[in-house]
This record gives C-alpha cells, sequence and structure tokens, in this order.
C-alpha cells in the first residue's frame, strides 16, 4: 500500500476513535499536534490501526514513534 | 455488540435525566477504560452511572478504612475487580509454603468486603491464566496457581449464596465464551496497565449491568416465539407434523432439539414460554401433540397465539393476557422481516437477531445473556401453571353475569403474615419485580427486610392468595411506617398484576384499617410516587375512599380511619 493511501486510512481511525472530523494528519503531525491524543486514546488507536491493517506492533514499537511518519513507515514495513 | 468507542462516545450524551445508580470501582490494576465502559453501557440501559472511581491498586485502604472516600461516596453498588494478572503476582512472589493458602487468604478479604461495604457488591470472579508451571498435573497439586484459582471461583459462590447483597458477575463464563487471546491485549496492559482488551470491554460492560439492571427490577419474564424453522426445521403446513425437523441422529434436527432443551430449563426456572406463530392453530398445536421429539410440550406454553394476523398485534395480544411490560418480553423468530416489523412497531421488546444457521442458535443467544436475575425461588418454577390457571378463571368469568357471584364461586383465601424466614426471599424478589402495581417502588432487599420486620417503626404485612383453581403463593406486600401516635405511612404498597379484579386492594386495605384502629392510630397516609410503569395506580388512594392531601409533597393521600367503611370482599382470612 502507498503510504499516501495508508495516512489517508490512519486518518480516517483517527477521526473516528477521537470523534472529530476536523483532525487533519500530515507525516510531521505529533502527539502535541491533536486534541485528546494522549496516552490512553494512543493505545486506542494502535489497537484500530492493528485491526484496519491487518498486522501487528511490537511493545517496543509503540512506544517508539515521535510523529506520524514514522508509524506510517512502520505500518508499510509490515 | 456496541464497540467500546461507540461506549466512549454515550459519554458526550445527556444522561442527566436517566435515573442514577451511584457506582463505586475498585480495581488493583489501572480502570480507566473499564470505567468509560460502565458509563457507556449504563447510558444504553437508560442509567446515569454516578461513578465514583478510586485511585487503582488502593482496595484494602478504601475498603478497611472506614473514612475513606468510598465509604463517604455511599454507592448503591460497588463494583470489585481484582484482577488474575495481580493474583499471579501475589502467588508468584508468595513463599511457595503459603501458596496453598491463596485461595483461602483472598475469601477472608472478600469476607470483609461484605461485611464492611453497605449497598450491592459486584464482584468480577477470576479468568484463568493458565502459567503451565505443572501442566495438567497442576490439577493434582494443591498449591499451584490452577489448582488455588478454581477453588477461589467455587468457594466465591458459595459466599454469594450466603450473603443476598453480594453478586458475582462472571466474567470467567465471558473468557470462556471468547477465549483469552481476545480477553487480555498485551498492547493495552503494557501501555496502560489495564488487563482488558478493548473488545472484551463492552461485553464486561454489558455483564456487569445486566447483574445492576436485575437487581433494579429489569428483567426478561416472558419468551415468545415463533415455530417453523425457529423451534423446529421446516414448515409444518407443508411438511406435515411427522416431517418436520427436530430430533436426535444426523443432521439439523439435533440443533433444535438442544434449542428445546435451552428453552425447556427457562421454562423451569420460571420464563413464561408463549407462542406466536403464522399457522392454522390445529397444524401448529400438531407437533406439540403427536410428534414424540418435540422436547416442548403444549403444557409448557402459558398462551398459545397461532392465527394469520399479524405478529406485533398477536404479541400486543400475550403481553395483554400476561399484563407484563414489552420490555420484559423477548421475540424469537428466523424471518428478519417479522424481526424488523415487531420491532417496529412494538416499542421496547428485546428482538435478537437469530443467527442465518440454526444451528448457531445457541452459541449465539449463549452471548447475550438475556435472563439475568437477582433471584431465584422454587416458586418461580410454577409460574406457567398459573398462567395456565388464569386463562381457566377467565374462561369462568365468561359464565357469569354478576362479578359479585363470580368472586364468590372462587371461594378466596389469603394468609397475612409480617416477613418470616419463609416468605422474605419471595417478598424481596417481588419487590424487584413488581413495576405496575407499585404505589412508591422502593425496592427492597432481603437484608434490608429483614431489619424492617424488626424495626418497631414498621409494621409489615405480606398476603398469598389461593382459590378454587389454585395457590397464587404470596402476591402482595404492605410496609407501614409509624409517623407519629396517630399516624401511619404506607411506605410500600405493591402487588402482582396476577391477582388484580379480586377485591384484593379491598382486602388488603381492610387488613391495615383494622391494624390502625387496634393500635390506636386515627389516619392512614399514601402515596403514589410515579414512575414509567405505574401510571395503573395513579387513582389508587382515591379509588379506595382517601381523600388527597392538599399542599402536600408528591401525590399523599389520607384516610380517616373512623370515617372509613368497609367494602365488600369476597376474600378469607386463613
Amino acid at each position: 500500500m502507498e503510504q499516501n493511501e495508508i495516512l489517508a486510512n490512519v486518518q480516517d481511525i483517527f477521526r473516528d476513535v477521537l470523534d472529530d472530523d476536523g483532525i487533519v494528519l500530515t507525516p510531521e503531525t505529533t502527539a502535541n499536534d491533536v486534541d485528546d491524543w494522549d496516552s490512553l486514546s494512543h493505545i486506542q488507536l494502535i489497537v484500530a490501526i492493528e485491526k484496519k491493517f491487518k498486522i501487528k506492533f511490537t511493545s517496543k514499537e509503540i512506544l517508539s514513534w515521535s510523529n506520524v511518519a514514522e508509524m506510517i513507515e512502520c505500518i508499510a514495513n509490515k | 455488540m456496541l464497540t467500546f468507542n461507540d461506549l466512549k462516545r454515550n459519554l458526550k450524551k445527556d444522561s442527566s435525566t436517566l435515573p442514577s445508580l451511584k457506582t463505586a470501582l475498585l480495581g488493583d490494576v489501572a480502570t480507566q477504560f473499564l470505567a468509560i465502559s460502565l458509563k457507556g453501557m449504563g447510558y444504553e440501559r437508560n442509567y446515569h452511572i454516578e461513578l465514583f472511581e478510586a485511585e487503582f491498586n488502593q482496595i484494602e485502604r478504601q475498603v478497611l478504612d472506614p473514612t475513606s472516600d468510598l465509604h463517604q461516596f455511599g454507592a448503591d453498588y460497588t463494583i470489585v475487580f481484582q484482577s488474575t494478572h495481580k493474583l499471579l503476582e501475589k502467588h508468584s512472589t508468595m513463599p511457595p509454603a503459603e501458596q496453598i493458602a491463596m485461595a483461602d487468604d483472598r475469601l477472608d478479604f472478600v469476607r470483609t468486603l461484605c461485611n464492611t461495604i453497605k449497598g450491592r457488591i459486584v464482584y468480577y470472579n477470576y479468568p484463568e491464566i493458565e502459567d503451565t508451571i505443572f501442566g495438567s498435573y497442576a490439577n493434582k497439586v494443591a498449591s499451584s496457581f490452577t489448582y488455588q484459582l478454581r477453588k477461589l471461583n467455587f468457594e466465591l459462590m458459595k459466599l454469594a449464596q450466603e450473603n443476598s447483597d453480594f453478586f458475582i458477575c462472571d466474567i470467567a463464563g465471558l473468557q470462556n465464551k471468547f477465549g483469552r487471546d481476545i480477553m487480555f491485549n498485551s498492547h493495552v496492559y503494557i501501555s496502560t496497565e489495564m488487563v482488558l482488551s478493548l473488545d472484551i470491554l463492552p461485553y464486561i460492560a454489558s455483564r456487569t449491568l445486566d447483574v445492576m439492571c436485575a437487581v433494579e427490577g429489569k428483567i426478561k419474564k416472558c419468551l415468545v416465539l415463533d415455530l417453523d424453522n425457529t423451534l423446529w426445521g421446516g414448515i409444518v403446513g407443508d411438511d406435515g407434523w411427522e416431517n418436520i425437523q427436530v430430533g436426535h441422529g444426523l443432521g439439523i434436527g439435533k440443533a433444535f432439539t438442544e434449542f428445546q432443551h435451552w428453552i425447556k430449563k427457562l421454562k423451569n426456572r420460571g420464563i413464561i414460554i408463549t407462542v406466536c406463530s403464522k399457522n392454522d392453530e390445529d397444524k401448529a398445536r400438531s407437533p406439540f401433540e403427536k410428534n414424540p421429539e418435540m422436547v416442548i410440550k403444549i403444557e409448557d406454553i402459558a398462551v398459545f397465539v397461532s392465527n394469520w394476523d399479524n405478529k406485533a398485534d398477536n404479541i400486543r395480544l400475550i403481553q395483554g393476557i400476561l399484563n407484563i411490560g414489552f420490555d420484559s418480553m423477548v421475540f424469537l423468530d428466523d424471518n428478519p422481516f417479522e424481526r424488523s416489523m415487531v420491532r417496529e412497531h412494538v416499542p421496547g421488546i428485546t428482538i435478537p437477531e437469530l443467527p442465518e444457521d440454526p444451528g448457531e442458535y445457541l452459541e449465539y443467544l449463549y452471548t447475550l445473556n438475556l435472563f439475568e436475575t437477582a433471584s431465584y425461588t422454587d416458586a418461580d418454577a410454577e409460574r406457567t401453571l398459573q398462567y395456565q390457571v388464569e386463562s381457566q378463571r377467565s374462561t369462568l368469568l365468561k359464565s357469569f353475569t354478576n362479578e359479585a357471584d363470580f368472586l364468590k364461586s372462587l371461594g378466596m383465601v389469603s394468609e397475612v403474615k409480617g416477613f418470616d424466614s419463609f416468605n422474605t426471599v419471595r417478598v424481596a424478589q417481588l419487590s424487584q419485580r413488581s413495576n405496575q402495581f407499585n404505589l412508591r417502588t422502593i425496592r427492597y432487599t432481603e437484608a434490608e427486610l429483614e431489619a424492617l420486620e424488626k424495626d418497631e417503626q414498621y409494621a409489615t404485612f405480606s398476603f398469598t392468595l389461593a382459590d378454587k383453581f389454585g395457590d397464587n403463593g404470596l402476591i402482595c406486600v404492605i410496609i407501614l411506617k409509624k409517623l407519629d401516635a396517630e399516624t401511619l405511612f404506607i411506605d410500600t404498597w405493591f402487588m402482582s398484576c396476577r391477582v388484580l379484579k379480586r377485591g384484593m386492594e379491598d382486602f388488603t386495605l381492610s387488613t391495615i384499617v383494622a391494624y390502625a384502629k387496634k393500635n390506636g392510630f386515627r389516619r392512614i397516609v399514601g402515596q403514589y410516587l410515579p414512575t414509567a410503569k405505574n401510571s395503573m395506580v395513579q387513582d389508587h388512594y382515591p379509588k379506595l375512599g382517601f381523600s388527597k392531601l392538599e399542599g402536600a409533597e408528591g401525590f399523599q393521600f389520607e384516610l380517616d380511619i373512623e370515617a372509613y367503611q368497609t367494602k365488600e370482599f369476597y376474600i378469607t382470612d386463613k
């Protein structure tokens, strides 16, 4: 899957989980840029992304990303 | 089932107008997601969950310290989640010699919980973690984690039988259904210290609310069954009673046999079984009467409706005969069209989306846990008979032109007494179940009733009613509060709707008046507190001769004992 397509899918998941249709993700987006993206909603996002892409992250991976680009990269490599 | 995200979204909706349940949540692991799920599921069940969430891992302190936030909060329900995860950790760090006492040690603490916490406790039992330290041999080793954990779950059931306000929420059963890999998600645990996965949380919350709703009196009482391709395979009108699919052997027949066993057990437990079928009545009845493979017999059915009218009307007919709320009825039908038609026209009724394959009916129905209850007595089992007898009475009534003659002919006898060790269970149960003929809808537990019985400020009465057709058992309860030397207040008056229109109200009032006279009271005050269900008794007191107390709070009514004139009734005191 192309990185752009992954980004669009991830954005949909963010909008759904955080219940905010105004969220726009770019590769540079970090947790500080999105309201409600805290440690608790992060785990909801992770579980939803795993389901959507039928992949499994390692515990280390989900704690390592500093922005959306690294998350997308990780999904793309699965 | 709704998702965790659905439940979370419910928190943004306004639940302030819903009835509130004061609920405390104690966990030895983090509980934020569980708290969200409980509140969101509460909204689904039309409750506002007013939640006190203790800091995690503070269970002992919150329970044992009488000045703690928990005790200050005064919860109606205290949900206690002591996780298998933490217990395993405890077991792992114990000296081996102490491991054999792990279950007893935890049970001692649960007993302390029961003795310390006021209100109801909803306690999560322990889904198993098999640590494979011994493999299957753990069954032979009393100190193994597996052995201690199973012992603990078993002993908790015994504890629950002894303590009427202690309820187990069987999340171990949920893990049996879904498996440990669904129950537990390592990401969630590693990142948040929570041991329940996002996928299982809606089920956990649902099972928890099942228990709480049952205690609040929201229970299912009646199952309405379609016949063709629901209770048996095939179409009896086309295939004939001897060719429908039911019975053991190869093929789909055994799925229907097992489904019928399940229904029969519900019936034996006290759920009313009724039939609503689009068929000629004689054809619909023939399998029950002639096919030896049928587990459900005609005498198991309280009301049998089979015609070509639409099912919504027929279900209203059944509801009218049974005199119960639509929200206490479950309708099972294989036909999606009938289901959506009934769902649209009969608000409140529960209609499971049965799977297309009858072989999957049961496992699907197990996930719904439709028939949670907060009490069980032997009398429950006789309910079908009572409803059948009721339809005989209606037939007799038609043969009399005069109602008084009919009532006289019944030869009604009532036994009146206070609450004792024999009837308290039933009084508590009726207190939970009665919605329509219930003037103030205060729910009492067994423990509370026992306390009332000993309290000098209160007088208590229970009434049974028997007639020539049979014994209805305990059907009416009165709790009187002595307000002052002259005034009795009717704290509680509820009655089973089965005995409406028999003069039971007049008999009950005459019992209250006799008590009042004997003890020197001069007036009786009654109150009507409206609920969504009890409009049938809004004029109860005026009809009995009470006059409205102007200016008093709520709907209060007064009866001057001197002026009271006994009405005629045909019930004798046993």
